[in-house]
C-alpha cells in the first residue's frame, strides 16, 4: 500500500509499487485526464504536479510518489471554478483536439510559478520543450500560458 | 521486480550487494529519467531496484577546497538554481532536457550512465571533477571509460562530485531537436591563469573526450577559428548527424562557448 495525497485528499494506493504512476492514476484511480502520448518520455501529455512541480508521470514509479502530493488536471479547479491557467486555455483557444492540453496546463502552471506573472513568449516557448502538440497549436498555447500566468499573479 | 528504499548509504550498498551476490540484476534508482525509459524500452529489466530517494546526505551543494561539491542526488533543477558559483554549470543544467526532466534527473545518475550525448560528462572532464563513491575517489579523467561505461564497479554508489571552480567557463550545445541531447556539446574552462580545458560530448565514438588543439589555441591566444576540428574518424555517425557534420559542429560550438565565457 502506497500512501499519497491525490488532488488534496490523502489516499493509500493498492497497486504494484513498480507500476508507472501514470498507469496507476488512469487505471486504478480513474484520473484519465492524465494522458499517455509517447513511450519515450518526450511528449509531456502525462504531466502532473508532484509536490507542486510538474513531472512526467510516465517516468515515475508509484513507489517514487510515496508520501507525495500529486495534482492531476482534475484537481486544479476549485469549487466549480476553473484554475486561471485552465480558464486562459479556454479563452485563448489554447487547444484543438485537447489531447496535449492537460500536460500543457500543468507545464504552464510550472512556468508561471518559476517565471512569474510577466513571463514573456520566448521564455514560455523555451520552457515548453518537453510538451508536444500534434495539432501544432503552439501559438495559442503560448498566448494562453502568458494570460494564465498573468491571471495567477493577479490572484484570479 | 522489487523496490526498496534504504535509509542510509551503507544499507543501499548492502541491498545492492545482496542481490548482485546471488547473480541477480540490481539497479540504483535516482531520478529514473534514464533507467525508467530504458526499462520501458525493454533494454533493462532489473529484478531489484534500490531507490536512493531517502538518502538526504546525497543532496545539497557546498563550496570547499576550491571546488563546488554536489551530492549525487542533486537534481538538474537544483544545479540550475543553486550552483551560481559556477555560472557555466547552471547554464549547462538549464540545457538538459526540459523542465520536467530537470525536476527529476540527477547529477549522480547522469555521470553513472555516461551517455555519449549527455552534458555532465563534458563539465566533469573540463572542470577536473572528483567523483567520490562509497569506496573510492575517481578523477574524471579516469572515470569515463567509453560509451555508457565508467570506472564504477558493480554496486559502487556515487556520493558526491566536486567540480573545480574555474576562473571562467562556458558551455555551448547543439541540441538534437527532438531528444534535446547534445549532437555536439563543448565545455570550455580556464582553470587557472592560462590553463585551459576543452571537453566535447555528443560526438565521440568512445563518449566524452578532451580537445587538445582547442586547449592549446586558447592558452596561446591563437585564433580559435583556425583550430583543427577533432578527427572525423573519432566521431560517431548516425541518422542524426554524420561524423564530418559533428566535427564541424564542434568548431562552431567552440567559438560560441569562447564568446560566452563567464
Ligand atoms: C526526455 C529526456 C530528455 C533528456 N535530455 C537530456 C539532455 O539533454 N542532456 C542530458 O545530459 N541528459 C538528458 N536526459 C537524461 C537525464 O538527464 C537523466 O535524468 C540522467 O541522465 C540520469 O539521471 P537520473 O537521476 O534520472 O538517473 P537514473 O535513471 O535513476 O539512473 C541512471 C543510471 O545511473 C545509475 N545511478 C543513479 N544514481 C547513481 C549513484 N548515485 N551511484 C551510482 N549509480 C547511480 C542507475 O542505477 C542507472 O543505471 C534526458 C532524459 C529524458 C527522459
Ligand atoms: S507520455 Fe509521458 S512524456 Fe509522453
Ligand atoms: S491540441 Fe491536439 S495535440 Fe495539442
Amino acid at each position: 500500500m502506497t500512501p499519497m495525497t491525490l488532488n488534496g485528499t490523502p489516499i493509500t494506493v493498492d497497486a504494484a509499487p513498480t507500476e508507472l504512476l501514470v498507469n496507476v492514476l488512469r487505471d486504478d484511480l480513474g484520473k484519465t485526464g492524465t494522458h499517455i502520448g509517447c513511450d519515450t518520455s518526450q511528449c509531456g501529455a502525462c504531466n502532473v504536479l508532484m509536490n507542486g512541480e510538474p513531472v512526467k508521470s510516465c517516468t515515475i514509479l508509484l513507489a517514487q510518489a510515496e508520501g507525495a502530493a500529486i495534482t492531476t488536471v482534475e484537481g486544479l479547479a476549485e469549487g466549480g471554478k476553473l484554475h486561471p491557467m485552465q480558464a486562459a486555455f479556454k479563452e485563448e483557444h489554447g487547444l484543438q483536439c485537447g489531447f496535449c492540453t492537460p500536460g500543457m496546463i500543468i507545464a504552464g502552471i510550472g512556468i508561471a510559478e518559476r517565471h512569474g506573472a510577466g513571463v514573456d513568449d520566448a521564455t514560455i516557448a523555451h520552457e515548453l520543450e518537453g510538451n508536444l502538440c500534434r495539432c501544432t497549436g503552439y501559438v495559442n498555447i503560448v498566448k494562453a500560458i502568458r494570460k494564465g500566468a498573468a491571471d495567477m499573479g493577479a490572484g484570479a | 521486480m522489487n523496490i526498496v528504499k534504504p535509509a542510509s548509504v551503507a544499507d543501499a550498498v548492502s541491498a545492492a550487494k545482496a542481490v548482485a551476490g546471488s547473480g541477480g540484476d540490481v539497479a540504483y534508482l535516482a531520478g529514473g529519467h534514464t533507467l525508467i525509459p530504458a526499462m520501458k524500452a525493454r533494454l533493462r529489466d532489473p529484478e531489484q531496484l534500490v531507490d536512493l530517494a531517502a538518502l538526504d546526505d546525497l543532496r545539497g551543494i557546498i563550496e570547499a577546497d576550491g571546488r563546488l561539491w554536489m551530492g549525487a542526488m542533486t537534481r538538474h533543477r537544483d544545479v540550475a538554481e543553486q550552483a551560481g558559483r559556477i555560472p557555466a554549470l547552471t547554464e549547462m543544467a538549464l540545457l538538459i532536457g526540459d523542465p520536467q526532466v530537470r525536476n527529476r534527473g540527477t547529477l549522480g545518475g547522469a555521470l553513472a550512465n555516461n551517455d555519449p550525448a549527455a552534458d555532465y560528462p563534458a563539465a566533469a572532464l573540463a572542470l577536473e571533477a572528483v567523483i567520490e563513491t562509497d569506496r573510492a575517489s575517481h578523477a574524471a579523467a579516469d572515470f569515463f571509460q567509453g560509451m555508457f561505461f565508467t570506472a564504477l564497479e558493480d554496486g559502487e554508489l556515487i556520493r558526491r562530485v566536486g567540480f573545480r571552480i574555474p576562473k571562467r567557463a562556458a558551455y555551448a550545445k547543439f541540441r538534437h531537436p527532438a531528444s534535446r541531447y547534445a549532437l555536439s556539446g563543448v565545455f570550455v574552462a580556464e582553470l587557472d591563469e592560462g590553463i585551459w580545458r576543452v571537453a566535447v560530448t555528443g560526438c565521440g565514438q568512445e563518449g566524452v573526450f578532451r580537445w587538445p588543439e582547442a586547449e592549446e589555441a586558447l592558452a596561446t591566444g591563437t585564433d580559435i577559428a583556425s583550430v583543427t576540428p577533432p578527427a572525423a574518424s573519432l566521431m560517431s555517425s548516425d541518422i542524426h548527424a554524420s561524423a564530418e557534420y559533428r566535427a564541424h559542429l564542434c568548431t562552431v560550438m567552440l567559438a560560441q562557448a569562447a564568446q560566452g565565457l563567464q
